[in-house]
């Protein structure tokens, strides 16, 4: 008696560690042949969530067939003192709207209050970053910025002199999954500058990144620096901003300080003369929202 | 003996690359659903074991972000690529073509988390293959997958997953 059931016993034990074994030589020849079929280099996502950093665009662009609504808002200077409720009672705004017409070209079209400025864009991802191979994203984002504040005493002032260009080339890299860091090289044309000393094509190098200390959660840092010698009849400074992003779903929300109240290009890079030291801190916020029409 | 038992076991080893499983989520405020068609699958019939496995990031689903957030935020397929699965069923499945039912019990792999289930699945015998067809629901909860607040509303708590795959023989 006691035989048979050491021999059931063992014989099921035998089963078992065969059915294991067989169970685990299986998943590991699938494995392998996944691991030798997966090499091709997988695309690296999500290195920023937003299609700007603060004010500096990021690789991002919103996908195919999706349209973003973007709200740029700054309050007043912090400088202004209770009166003003330290900034709070006055606001610059920015609506931008941009459209994935593939996933790597994007139009967008923005509406600022300062200036009362209009701006078109273009971006587009000549590279994207892959795991083992290609090491950076690379976006070329072209903008084009014309103001419509009218001025009764410059009647001289007409639509070409109210027109500037901006062509950015922007490089990033998604070092970690909470770390990504970009560089931006900018040119800026001004088809009209306050003087003739000033320089109508001036160059800016910018560099800001994320670090990302919940999965939903970034905190984000950007510095736009005007190379010298460019603008020199006005006191130009040069703009430097911090936020904390919050993702929620199909918002993101940007909470932002900074010392640029403009948020087109050509006013936060070469325009700007807002001044940490002096108090002229910006509190502001970015909100994005997604819509799709890509229904397969 | 083990040279002839390991033969006839290699002999009836049946294997695909395209495989198919989509999940579904359906709630009142939104529908999400996924689809994978690079899901590797074997079964072998004289050991009646089961074996599943694919990457996260070949889900394709219908809206970018979604993706992007599945990847990211629940999954995290940069730290856990792959899902997996391996089953064994009790079931007699002859020879002759035809739709066979089986209980399929086995280990579940997903974001890190290995768990027990039960599939019932059915097994076609075709002429030249075997087609393996499932229907079963995850618990994102299960997984250690937490899905925030904010969001709840928008994911089910039970993930409605298909499976579909047609194999063939090994040679």
């Amino acid at each position: 008696m006691q035989r048979t059931y050491l021999f059931l016993f063992s014989f099921l034990m035998l089963q078992c560690m065969q059915l294991q074994a067989q169970d685990s030589s299986l998943l590991r020849l699938l494995d392998d042949s996944l691991n030798a079929d997966s090499r091709q280099p997988q695309e690296v996502t999500g290195t920023f969530k937003a299609t700007q950093l603060i004010n500096l665009p990021t690789t991002e662009s919103p996908a195919k067939k999706t349209l973003q609504f973007l709200i740029m808002h700054r309050f007043g200077k912090l400088n202004e003192g209770a009166y003003a409720l330290f900034g709070l009672d006055n606001a610059t705004i920015r609506f931008g709207l941009d459209y994935g017409l593939t996933d790597r070209l994007s139009i967008g079209i923005g509406r600022s209050t300062l200036d009362k400025a209009l701006d078109g864009s273009l971006k587009y991802k000549l590279l994207q970053q892959t795991e083992h191979s290609i090491p950076i994203s690379v976006s070329l984002y072209e903008l084009v910025n014309h103001y419509t504040l009218r001025y009764s005493d410059k009647p001289y002032l007409n639509a070409r002199y109210r027109t500037s260009y901006v062509s950015q080339l922007l490089i990033a890299r998604k070092f970690s999954r909470s770390l990504s860091l970009e560089l931006a090289p900018s040119w800026i044309h001004m088809n009209l500058v306050p003087t003739p000393d000033d320089k109508n094509d001036v160059f800016v190098l910018s560099a800001g990144g994320r670090w990302k200390f919940t999965k939903r959660m970034s905190l984000d840092a950007e510095y736009n620096y005007l190379l010298p010698n460019q603008a020199v009849s006005s006191n130009i400074t040069r703009s430097l901003s911090f936020g904390v992003s919050i993702e929620t779903g199909g918002h993101v929300f940007q909470l932002v300080v900074t010392n640029a109240a403009g948020m087109a290009a050509p006013y936060y890079l070469a325009k700007n003369t807002g001044s940490w030291g002096n108090g002229d801190i910006y509190f502001g916020f970015n909100i994005s929202r997604s819509f799709n029409w890509n229904r397969k | 003996m083990a040279a002839v038992s390991y033969m006839s076991a290699h002999g009836q080893t049946y294997l695909t690359r395209n495989g198919q499983v989509s999940f579904y989520s359906k709630t009142p405020m939104e529908d999400i659903k996924a689809v994978n068609k690079q899901v590797y699958a074997a079964i072998d019939l004289s050991t009646k074991t089961v074996a599943f496995t694919l990457l996260l990031k070949a889900f394709l689903f219908d809206k970018q972000l979604m993706q992007d957030h599945f990847n990211e935020n629940y999954v995290e397929s940069d730290k856990y690529p792959k899902a997996s699965f391996t089953g064994s069923f009790k079931e007699n499945i002859p020879a002759t073509p035809g739709k066979y039912p089986v209980e399929i019990q086995g280990q579940l792999t997903l974001h890190g988390v290995s768990q027990p289930v039960k599939i019932p699945a059915t097994l076609e015998i075709m002429p030249k293959g075997l087609s393996s067809t499932a229907i079963f629901t995850v618990r994102p909860s299960d997984y250690n997958i937490k899905i925030p607040s904010l969001v709840k509303e928008k994911i089910a708590s039970q993930i409605t997953v298909e499976v579909s795959a047609n194999c063939s023989t090994v040679k």
